[in-house]
């Protein structure tokens, strides 16, 4: 098999454990007034200086922040889309390089957020588990012992956890398997959402996959049907690629050589025709057409090619279109030395 | 428009438009993709949804809990649907009669099988004992019982000092 280990095919990009917390006693924020918001902006901004796993990070104020930098906070998934438009008095706490923010009055008073590279649901949950039991040392968790933790939506009560790995699937998007794989899931109380652009029309076939249901079972089991559900996710995506290698091969080739050559000679690129080409590079990576090195580079790419990085890389505000040209420039010089892809054995035996 | 419909579960924007003839009368149905979800409302094309689950009915509106205002933030049942969203945490006291069907059709359970916060747990009870405590003094000192008012103020003290242990 040429894309037999899931480490030597990272499947999973990222995972990601976010818990939503609230203070007893307190309205929650969108139901606050602005005077409440600030209380509770003071309160966990200053407990949360005492937290040692916080040690080290960065405090920023929402108030203060300009629409460019906020995008680039959202673009890295450091806040969430939702946070750059909220109201007056919210916060992030954040080490980035830690993979670690802490989101203040967002939809809850307390979104406490953990993201590495790869599959490692289960290392989140213990850095995560251990990263609230040091801020409920300090704070007053709203928390009723029949529904837990008591949250603004009620999707969310119970556990508050919503774990989640954003998968690139371009063999199941391929093979239009996408939409059974959802109904798949979503029996199990899994969602499938599309990353950038919502349902099914997703960016560079990259896809969510995240727990549904947070209250009536305890967070491990919910962290281990998630991951049973990535794996068996994953297998299919391998036997996909597999299937398209065998059956497909001069038309995937074709794509993908194709993908390189607007990368190397593109004047005009938008974000969305970006994604699609970078996930095609990563897909090269994966199925070893070019080295494996040129997987980094696209996962880097797929970042800073959205809008927020281009507008702070120039440092200033870009129409869509000066916007498109500086991306196309970026990759040509990022991918000039990528080379032209390897024959796989197939070709041979048609 | 059929975007401008909210999920008739939680508030949010309704993504998932049914209609089912049952009883000869005609029902409507606006959810959310997550609603829809966990009502099992799946979809044979993964976009959207017209007809499905003919007579089974997919939400229920309660009438009953239409009345319904939170006695600490002063939320109303139709805020809520409205926004989806609760106003506090207190809430889920006072909107039970609405909460418990809308968990069901939303969570495996409803029943909270997690971890507990068990120092906040502590301080919340310390707290609550702390705020009983002093006004049974000032009861005592209005009513000149001062051997009683003595005690309670050690005791008090005593209190204070454990919170003050728990917090840091
Ligand atoms: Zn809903
Ligand atoms: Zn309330």
């Amino acid at each position: 098999m040429l894309c037999g280990e899931a480490e030597a095919c990272p499947v999973v990009i990222t995972t990601r454990i976010r818990l939503a917390r609230n203070l007893a006693g307190h309205p929650f924020p969108g139901w606050a007034k602005e005077a409440q918001r600030r209380t509770v902006l003071d309160l966990c901004l200053g407990a949360l200086g005492g937290v040692p796993q916080l040690r080290g990070a960065v405090t920023l104020a929402m108030d203060t922040l300009s629409q460019t930098e906020k995008l680039i906070l959202a673009e890295s998934h450091l806040i969430s889309r939702e946070l750059m438009e909220s109201r007056p008095f919210a916060g992030i706490v954040t080490r980035p390089e830690a993979g670690c923010s802490i989101m203040v009055n967002e939809e809850d008073h307390l979104r406490i957020q953990l993201m590495q590279g790869g599959l490692a649901l289960e290392e989140l949950w213990e850095r995560a588990s251990e990263l609230d039991q040091s801020m409920e040392g300090r704070l007053d968790y709203a928390f009723s012992p029949r529904l837990g933790y008591l949250t603004s939506c009620p999707t969310n009560l119970g556990t508050g956890i919503r774990a989640s790995a954003m998968m690139h699937l371009p063999g199941l998007v391929m093979k239009n398997h996408i939409d059974q794989l959802v109904r798949m899931v979503s029996q199990l109380g899994i969602a499938v959402r599309g990353h950038l652009g919502e349902g099914s029309a997703a960016k560079g076939s990259i896809f969510q996959i995240s727990n549904q249901q947070t209250l009536g079972e305890d967070e491990e089991s919910i962290i281990r049907r998630l991951h049973n559900v990535i794996d068996a996710i994953t297998e299919q995506e391998l036997n996909a690629r597999q299937c398209l290698l065998e059956e497909n091969e001069p038309q995937l080739m074709d794509k993908i050589g194709r993908a390189r050559g607007v990368l190397q000679n593109g004047h005009l690129l938008s974000s969305d025709e970006a994604m699609d080409i970078l996930s095609l590079i990563r897909l090269a990576a994966d199925l070893g057409l070019v080295p494996s090195q040129w997987r980094g580079r696209a996962d880097r790419l797929m970042i800073e090619a959205q809008p927020g990085h281009m507008q702070h890389r120039v440092a200033a505000e870009l129409g869509a279109t000066r916007r498109d040209v500086l991306r196309a420039v970026q990759m040509r010089e990022e991918f000039a030395q990528l080379p032209a892809l390897t024959e796989v054995t197939g070709v041979a035996n048609l | 428009m059929a975007e401008s419909h909210k999920c008739q579960i939680c508030g949010k924007p309704a993504t998932v438009h049914l209609t089912q003839i049952s009883g000869g009368k005609i029902h409507k149905f606006d959810l959310c993709d997550e609603c829809a979800h966990a009502k099992g409302v799946t979809d044979p094309d993964g976009y959207s949804v017209s007809e499905a689950n003919a007579g089974k009915p997919v939400a229920h509106k309660h009438p009953a809990g239409e009345s319904i205002v939170c006695g600490v933030c002063g939320i109303t049942a139709k805020d809520f649907k409205k926004m989806g969203h609760f106003g506090c945490p207190s809430c889920y006291e006072y909107f039970g009669p609405i909460i418990t069907p809308m968990l069901e059709g939303m969570h495996r359970d409803i029943e909270h099988r997690g971890r507990q916060p068990a120092r906040s747990l502590a301080r919340l009870a310390l707290r609550k004992k702390i705020t009983l405590l002093e006004s049974v003094l000032s009861d005592a000192v209005a009513e000149e019982r001062f051997e009683e008012a003595a005690r309670l103020r050690d005791e008090l003290g005593a209190l204070k000092d454990q919170l003050q242990d728990q917090i840091s």
